[in-house]
């Protein structure tokens, strides 16, 4: 099954992990301390973080860290500029439409 | 941050313009101020010739067929393509009151205006309001999830990158001067 970012920060819990883990590189156990959850269902959100490559893994002596990939992220923030440009654009466009406007009302 | 990526910044005159994806929501806030008043902002988004004057980023072109401004009314139009391709889409009134806000639910349709089920229907919100002079609009489009955003946001990347050739082309043009 296809993994999405969008999907991946769709669940509130999983975006708390994210803001956790953008502060430092956390074991499952010191995640699953900040959650009325089970460590389980900690363990789930992190699979599916770690398929969308939002985080990675990495062993430090016998304990596994969780840490953010943030190039990952900032490929959301380029979606996001793309539709921000076309607004951008079309409000430039009505700002011309506009003065046209009141020229001609003047006239 | 990650709630609400966020981007603010003043437009030329120093006119807002602010720009929020709210994932908690679902959904996209725009702000922007204009300098005009109110009721000529009004008719620019609520005059088909006017709203197809600027609706669609060139080189794109809005063309509306039917617009019936009033709740229960529609608006049928098309963004058309510099190739000729037409994509359709039709916007529901739901909610109008003149001069202060308008609600509509947006969808893409074919050139029949049957409904594209698998492209996202999206909920959207107007207000205007006006301060000595200058007009604020708020704009906020609330989607079913986000893989709905998403699939907007894919669309609006092709416009984007039309756009990004259209700039590449006017920078050329004045280079060749």
């Amino acid at each position: 099954m296809r993994r999405d970012i969008f999907q991946a920060i769709a669940d509130p819990t999983r975006r708390a992990i994210i803001a956790l883990i953008a502060l430092q590189a956390l074991t499952p156990n010191a995640i699953a301390n900040n959650f009325n959850t089970t460590r389980q269902a900690v363990s789930k959100h992190l699979r599916i973080l770690t398929e969308c490559e939002l985080v990675k893994q990495e062993q430090k002596g016998r304990e596994i860290y969780y840490s953010l990939e943030i190039d990952k992220m900032k490929e959301i923030d380029k979606w996001l500029e793309q539709y921000r440009k076309i607004w951008e654009t079309r409000f430039t466009q009505l700002d011309n439409l506009l003065s046209t406007m009141k020229r001609n009302k003047k006239c | 941050m990650l709630n609400e990526e966020k981007s603010s910044h003043v437009a030329g005159n120093n006119l807002l313009f602010d720009f929020t994806v709210d994932e908690s929501t679902n959904s996209v806030l725009i702000t922007r101020e204009f300098d005009a008043e109110l009721s000529l902002v009004w008719d620019a988004f609520t005059k088909q010739e006017m709203l197809d004057q600027w609706w669609a980023p060139k080189p794109l072109v809005s063309k509306t067929k039917v617009m019936n401004f009033e709740a229960g009314g529609r608006r049928f139009y098309a963004i058309v393509w510099p190739e000729g391709q037409e994509y359709w889409g039709v916007e529901k009134y739901t909610l109008i009151n003149p001069k202060t806000s308008i609600k509509y639910l947006a969808s893409f349709t074919d050139k029949n205006e049957n409904i594209n089920a698998e492209l996202p229907t999206s909920e959207w919100e107007l207000n205007f309001s006006e301060q000595n002079g200058i007009t604020k609009v708020s704009i906020s489009v609330y989607f079913e999830s986000l893989e709905e955003l998403q699939k907007m946001i894919e669309m609006g990347f092709k416009e984007g990158f039309t756009m990004t050739i259209n700039e590449l082309e006017n920078l050329l043009s004045t280079l060749n001067k």
